[in-house]
């Protein structure tokens, strides 16, 4: 007992001077910003977000800085080579290498990206068809949630027949290929941008039933569904309160996912002949033209591959990162 | 095998059939909503086309059509070619490119879950390692990149820089020519399998039952070997069958890159020469591929996890 | 009971774990003993560090938590020369402590049989694993082994059992076969992590009855950790409370129920479910255990404490004797001379009162 000095009022009662009753927790954060933290933490999930934003602003701003439009077709400009200013100094993306050269009336011009086969800038095609190939899939999913939700919904909360009966239809549905669909149905429907976005609607919301589905049957469950409703509230108007707020996260998460599949399987379509027709491109119809090139101009169909490939990466970085941000139990530890 | 487990599985065998026949339904109503005649309307003459549609049997009545499509169907008769090889027997066209489409499918779900998995637990054995990050990267662009890009970066290194391997396939040197679509394939399987196997083990290796082993004394490897592999490798099973598809939608695009005379070229051109009985024999025979290997998955689970196998017998 | 044999004995144990966040001390300096074929409890809050504890006497402490300091010397006899031999297990090499250690000497029975037991493989198989792996018993031996545990254990039909996977039996049958393993080599330590929380109350008291039956026939030393101070009452001859990592008051299972000196034990106990209570103001532990990843600056249970001190924010105690007794001691100021004497409150008091008669029926 020798080695501690005590001070003259060690052995006094601390008393009302703290207040034991307060949880000496740490202090919580507002969900939201909580999980934006989480969100920043994440380095790939931030990089995916930020090239997100500038292909984005590039599909919307890159076919205007430039004196080019998407279908003028100039047999005399056919098939000539990227040449961006500055890098040309540098000897890459020089122009060279393209059946036209950068000569004559064209010595100044700059087609970053190149042309193609009929002489249509591809810089200006390019961020085009980034830009169909986004709203492509962005309206498919976007439907997608709301008929899945619906769909969810009714069938998780009438239960019973009804719910034993769309529940097949959704096993048959989801036992058909999607690919196989896809075809089939692009084949009845002539090739749009609309008939596009219906056939990915098609085979997109089961996902987003499911999950709306088995929300429901859990709140079915929880006892203050049973407290409200005998006091006499409307129990879809519960549900429906309840299963919002519960499913928000996993439903943004799953269309974070959906979208680069949409994205895929629009450029898949166009690979295969059924893409939007021409004079308009998506990144699949572009990957699809240049492909038919790929050993002479192999830059007409790197560079729509490219793009695709880093929104795809993009967008499922971003979803890893929101999934694990609105859902920490799965990591840590 | 027990009674509940045959009794399982052939329950899930009439669902498979039944699901099957729907979709020839879906798939017959969709072909009749087809645009076009399946003749070269513009060069024949309403008679003649008259007398076509008799030879076919397009002018009886819907249901008898379907009725006598599904009879051919039975007896492996899935019509004669109208367009692209007018004349030839559906089934001839077809069965030639099976062998083709179905091992290259084959050797890339293999080699993808082989490689899925090792990479998989390796990141899950040594979590937050280089390894581990290896792994997830690989996962990341793997899953998210299409196949067909990794395709054409090989087309573009091996075949066209390189020249080591065939820029188009080549039926005299079918393993050479295989290696680029195999591998392209590839990827997204590894991608899936690995990432999903290592979420699974790292889950396996937290579970009370690896402490237990671990309290009774085991040595690390047998835990793993006898405990930990086979929790893991169960709910992998699950897995193939969106692998399988991934391959199927893939392998469309990767015969076009790599000019594999398989059957999705073979759709592909079907479907832009609206030839009909082969669009939809090539759209019944992935059916019944997927249709067949989730019947394959579902019962192998059950095989495999005891839990699944009692419980369903009720 | 005449010579008591230390079996194991754990001075300063300190165990800290690297997190996200940081590291922080989980165990921070407990001391205890274990003495052959008595039973000890350690009894805290979720969070108070009882599992750490004992999985530290295992080696089986998670990859990212580390044994700071302090021993846990293991002792046991030969069984041919009835040598004695004592250890660190601190100190043993991994291989070491697999090999001979985990399972051999000490087992675990851990708190849930419904996901302790591996869902793939048959019962059998998983009684028979240990005794094949450490004494390399042919099948047929581990085979009839497994048999007489099953029975020991009072499964009926165990031949059948044997080939059944654990999703076919019953919570408690599981827990049942957890203890069978437990013991299929025959160890000298059993460590029971809460082995009855997640089974149904009639069922508890068939496993803990169990559990102490097969003490008494194995002379098996046990080790409970629980948050359950009824399951304690029924078991254990000395009691460990531990709090944020430390032991606060140690003592026979009658000075911790009948003479509890630590305000953390008070409450506690007020808080054990009793029928007879009709108290209106229950004395119950205010606020929740401290955030252990900042360091605790003096008592760890001073902000709980409605009788603190100015001295608890300062200093930690020491572990203070209670007078008149040599097993009982308390880590509090209170318990020092200068400290002002402070009485458990009202209420418990009444409810020891209640307790001892009940005891002396």
């Amino acid at each position: 007992m020798n080695d501690f000095e005590f001070l003259e009022n060690d052995f006094e009662f601390i008393g009302d001077k703290q207040d034991i009753h307060t949880d000496a927790v740490q202090p919580s954060k507002p969900f939201l910003k909580d999980v934006w933290e989480r969100f920043k933490s994440n380095k790939g999930a931030l990089i995916g977000a930020i090239l997100i934003i500038i292909i984005v602003l590039l599909a919307i701003v890159g076919p205007l800085i430039v004196p080019y439009v998407f279908d003028a077709v100039d047999v005399s400009q056919q098939s000539m080579a990227p040449r961006v200013p500055l890098l040309e100094n540098l000897g890459f993306m020089d122009g060279t290498g393209g059946i036209k050269e950068y000569t004559g009336q064209f010595a100044d011009a700059y087609h970053y990206f190149g042309t193609d086969q009929l002489g249509r800038d591809l810089w200006v095609r390019v961020w085009e068809g980034t830009r169909i190939s986004l709203f492509v899939a962005a309206s498919a999913v976007i439907i997608d949630i709301f008929i899945g939700m619906v769909y969810g919904l009714v069938s998780g909360f009438f239960g019973g027949v009804v719910d034993n009966v769309m529940q097949r239809i959704q096993e048959i549905i989801n036992s058909i290929p999607t690919l196989v669909i896809l075809t089939l149905l692009l084949l009845v429907m002539t090739p749009s941008l609309y008939t596009i976005i219906i056939a990915l609607m098609i085979t997109g919301w089961i996902g987003m039933a499911r999950i709306t589905r088995a929300q429901v049957l859990k709140i079915k469950e929880q006892e203050f569904v049973l407290a409200s409703r005998t006091l006499g509230a409307s129990d879809f108007f519960i549900i429906f309160k309840a299963i919002l707020p519960n499913i928000f996260g996993q439903l943004i998460t799953m269309s974070m996912f959906s979208i680069p599949n949409a994205i895929f399987y629009e450029a898949f379509l166009a690979f295969v002949g059924l893409g939007i027709p021409a004079p308009q491109a998506s990144l699949g119809s572009l990957i699809n033209d240049g492909f038919n090139t790929v050993t002479t101009t192999p830059y007409m169909v790197v560079i729509p591959v490219i793009v695709l490939a880093i929104l795809m990466l993009s967008f499922n970085l971003m979803a890893d990162g929101l999934r694990d941000a609105l859902d920490p139990t799965m990591k840590e530890m | 095998m027990d009674k509940s487990t045959l009794k399982y599985i052939v329950k899930r065998i009439v669902m498979a059939v039944l699901t099957l026949l729907l979709i020839i339904l879906i798939l017959f109503t969709l072909m009749k909503f087809m645009p076009g005649s399946p003749f070269n309307v513009e060069k024949l003459s309403p008679a003649l086309i008259a007398r076509l549609e008799a030879k076919y049997g397009l002018d009886q009545p819907v249901f008898v059509q379907f009725f006598n499509y599904l009879k051919g169907l039975m007896v492996g008769d899935f019509g004669i070619s109208l367009k692209l090889m007018k004349g030839i027997e559906v089934s001839s066209l077809v069965s030639s490119r099976i062998a083709i489409s179905f091992g290259i499918g084959l050797a890339a779900a293999a080699v993808g879950t082989a490689i899925g998995v090792v990479l998989g637990i390796v990141a899950a054995l040594h979590k937050n390692t280089f390894w581990d990050t290896l792994a997830t990267v690989v996962a990341v662009i793997g899953v998210s990149i299409p196949s067909f890009v990794f395709a054409l970066v090989l087309l573009l290194i091996f075949a066209v820089q390189l020249n080591i391997l065939p820029v188009l396939y080549d039926v005299n040197t079918p393993i050479k020519s295989a290696i680029m679509p195999t591998l392209a394939l590839s990827v997204g399987a590894i991608a899936n399998v690995a990432r999903f196997t290592r979420t699974e083990m790292i889950e396996v290796l937290r579970s009370d039952y690896i402490l237990l082993a671990e309290a009774k004394g085991l040595d690390r490897g047998t835990v793993i070997r006898k405990h930990a592999l086979r929790n893991t490798l169960v709910p992998v099973v699950t897995v193939l069958a969106p692998i399988i598809i991934n391959l199927m939608t893939g392998s469309m695009v990767i015969e076009k890159v790599c000019g594999i005379p398989g059957l999705g070229m073979l759709l592909v051109a079907a479907i832009q020469g609206n030839d009909i009985y082969v669009v939809m024999a090539v759209a019944f025979l992935y059916s019944i591929l997927y249709v067949v290997m989730m019947l394959i998955v579902d019962v192998l689970y059950g095989v495999i996890d005891p839990r699944i196998r009692v419980g369903k017998g009720d | 009971m005449a010579e008591r044999d230390r079996i194991l004995k754990i001075r300063d144990l300190k165990i800290s774990f690297k997190t996200g966040n940081g590291s922080f001390q989980a165990i921070r300096g407990v001391d205890f003993d274990l003495y052959k074929g008595e039973t000890i409890a350690i009894v805290g809050e979720s969070g108070s560090g009882k599992s750490v504890t004992t999985k530290a006497i295992m080696g089986i402490l998670a990859s990212n938590g580390h044994i700071d300091s302090g021993t846990i010397d293991y002792a046991w006899y030969d069984e041919n020369t009835g040598e004695r031999h004592e250890r660190d297990i601190v100190q043993m090499s991994k291989d070491e402590l697999q090999k001979e250690i985990k399972g051999r000497k000490i087992a675990m029975v851990f708190q849930d049989p419904m996901t302790s037991l591996n869902p793939t493989m048959t019962i059998g198989k998983q009684i028979m694993e240990p005794m094949i792996y450490h004494y390399g018993k042919t099948k047929e031996e581990a085979y009839q082994r497994a048999l007489e545990l099953l029975n020991e254990v009072g499964i009926t039909d165990a031949e059948k059992r044997m080939n059944n996977y654990p999703h076919q039996l019953s919570g408690g049958m599981r827990q049942r076969i957890v203890i069978a393993i437990a013991l299929s080599c025959d160890p000298y330590v059993l460590i029971c992590d809460e082995p009855t929380t997640a089974l149904d109350v009639t069922i508890q008291a068939k496993i803990l009855e169990l559990i102490k039956e097969l003490q008494v026939k194995k002379g098996i030393s046990v080790i409970y950790i629980t948050h359950d101070l009824g399951v304690v009452a029924k078991v254990a001859d000395y009691v460990n409370v531990m709090y944020a990592g430390k032991i606060v008051e140690k003592g026979t299972i009658d000075e911790i129920f009948y003479e509890p000196r630590h305000p953390y034990t008070w409450g506690l106990l007020s808080a054990m479910p009793d029928l007879d209570t009709d108290d209106d103001e229950l004395y119950t532990i205010p606020g929740s255990p401290p955030n252990l990843t900042q360091e605790v600056v003096g008592d760890a249970f001073a902000p709980r404490n409605q009788f603190a001190l100015n001295i608890d924010l300062r200093l930690d105690p020491p572990m203070f004797d209670v007078p008149g007794s040599n097993t009982h001691q308390v880590a509090s100021w209170l318990m020092h001379e200068k400290a002002p004497k402070v009485e458990m409150p009202e209420s418990l008091k009444r409810r020891i009162q209640r307790m001892k008669k009940e005891g002396a029926k």
